[in-house]
């Protein structure tokens, strides 16, 4: 459903994509993993058309998007950080982000009501904590039903309860046959949503391939060390590079 | 593009930025108009605080407001919504409730103890110079990816139009007075909005009468139908080339 084509991406002169392909496809949700600075963001930020790479194409349901936008209602997006105007109320900003979708007239406001949103409608959004941004945020990626949903990070700042129930809704609409694509430090919950496994190191794929082979490829039978083992090999295979960030 | 603007100026105009620079700007209108019954003098006044005041503060709110609004930016850009009508809908957001409070701030003051059409071209004016340092700073921000520097950037458009840019055509006129310098000097303030705002703004009243032969030569040049078309042309190019270009960068720019 996305595909990635031939992606080369500076920064200054910092390659941080390296004629990156990929392909993602419905019905399969993804674990885009890597080290801090790897390019994870800026991959999703390239699809989503935030960051325009400096050659190749991006196909979203096998057309570009370049000087596109439309696509983008295919899309539900929940960043890694949500700030929102001071002034606008919770009621708002749902009511402002459906009328940018003229064409949908479902919503699906499971989320929102789950997480008590519906209650605190008139809530200015500077008075709300960092966690219930993040549910604000949350709510707006799934209300529109898109076929891909890209979450950067999603259960960031979240309390327990709402990470259970995001987390329900994230399998519950995975079984829906969506593309689903997740960022996370938190391996375990990535174990849990995921069913493949892409692993980048500096700019480029180093691993493609579904959990399960992955836990046959590194001989490990939990996720979070075949992760670790992932994560030597790819170290060993620059050994003079020792300053390598945490994971 | 509407629907993003409603929300925009929603956000905009319940802040209380608006509410205090239009405070503010009624404030000084009824102290100038308590000092002087004499209109030419109160709209001197005025004219020397706005050419002060209104760039200054059009920029540093703008590039402000640019940066705290970053992070919804980047949202709206996830959004199916063309980039052009993000940065539009911000941008005139901005422009609107400048324009309001200068609208609003001088001119309920103006309704009280009347007005005559020198006082409408002084409103003319501000509203244009709000536009223009609004562009300007927008611009100075979609060329950092820094807070800081863009104010910065957008301090220094503030002090070369308001400040530096006198003296360096002072000198000017100083080093070469034994030459004529009409056109000279008529060409040079066009290249600044603010002393276009003033020139046109000072013809409009007496004290040209004051300037000698240079004086004479702007009167007879604003006051004919092709000055105040070109003025006003020059000064509509000065509101849409920062916009422009701002527009040309953000559409290219990474977030």
């Amino acid at each position: 459903m996305i595909s990635v084509l031939q992606i080369h991406k500076k920064f200054g002169k910092l390659d941080v994509l390296k004629d990156f392909n990929l392909e993602f496809e419905s019905g399969k949700s993804y674990a885009l993993m890597g080290p801090n600075g790897s390019g994870k963001t800026t991959l999703i930020k390239i699809i989503l058309g935030m960051v325009l790479p400096n050659s190749g194409d991006i196909l979203v349901k096998g057309k570009s998007i370049k000087g596109s936008f439309a696509y983008r209602s295919d899309i539900g997006y929940m960043p890694q950080i949500g700030r929102y105007p001071d002034n606008i109320k919770i009621g708002q900003l749902f009511s402002m982000m459906q009328d940018i979708r003229p064409d949908i007239k479902e919503y699906d406001m499971v989320l929102a009501k789950a997480f008590g949103l519906m209650e605190m409608l008139d809530k200015p959004m500077h008075t709300l904590s960092g966690g219930t941004r993040q549910k604000v945020s949350a709510s707006l990626a799934f209300m529109f039903c898109p076929d891909i949903l890209i979450l950067d990070e999603p259960t960031a700042g979240l309390d327990p309860i709402a990470v259970e129930i995001l987390k329900n809704k994230i399998l519950e609409e995975r079984g829906k046959g969506k593309l689903i694509l997740i960022t996370s430090h938190i391996l375990s919950e990535l174990d849990e949503l995921t069913n493949h496994a892409i692993y980048i190191h500096e700019g480029r794929v180093f691993f493609n391939d579904t959990t399960k082979s992955l836990k046959e490829i590194t001989g490990e039978s939990k996720f979070t060390t075949a992760i670790a083992r992932l994560m030597e090999w790819s170290l060993k295979k620059k050994i003079d590079k020792t300053e390598m960030s945490h994971v | 593009m509407f629907k993003l603007l409603k929300y925009a100026l929603y956000d905009i105009v319940k802040s209380r930025f608006a509410l205090l620079y239009t405070l503010f700007l009624v404030l000084v209108a009824i102290s100038i108009y308590q000092v002087s019954e004499d209109m030419s003098k109160v709209s001197l006044s005025l004219l020397n605080i706005m050419l002060m005041i209104v760039p200054l503060i059009s920029a540093v709110f703008a590039t402000t407001h640019f940066y705290n609004n970053l992070e919804f930016t980047e949202l709206m850009l996830a959004q199916p919504v063309k980039r052009r009508d993000v940065f539009l809908s911000q941008i005139l957001a901005v422009m609107f409730v400048l324009s309001m409070a200068i609208l609003l701030g001088f001119g309920a003051p103006m309704i009280l103890w009347g007005a005559d059409a020198s006082v409408l071209i002084l409103l003319g004016i501000g509203i244009g110079l709000s536009i223009i340092f609004a562009g300007l700073a927008f611009l100075a921000s979609v060329l950092t990816r820094d807070k800081a520097k863009a104010i910065g950037i957008s301090l220094s458009f503030w002090i070369y139009f308001s400040l530096v840019y006198d003296g360096f055509v002072l000198y000017l006129i100083y080093s070469f007075a034994d030459y004529p310098l009409e056109k000279t000097t008529l060409a040079l303030v066009f290249l600044n909005p603010v002393d276009l705002g003033r020139i046109i703004m000072l013809m409009q009243l007496d004290i040209s009468a004051l300037m000698g032969y240079t004086g004479a030569f702007f009167q007879n040049f604003f006051g004919s139908a092709k000055g105040i078309l070109l003025s006003s042309s020059v000064m509509l190019l000065w509101m849409f080339w920062p916009i422009a270009t701002a527009m040309k960068i953000f559409k290219k720019k990474d977030f």
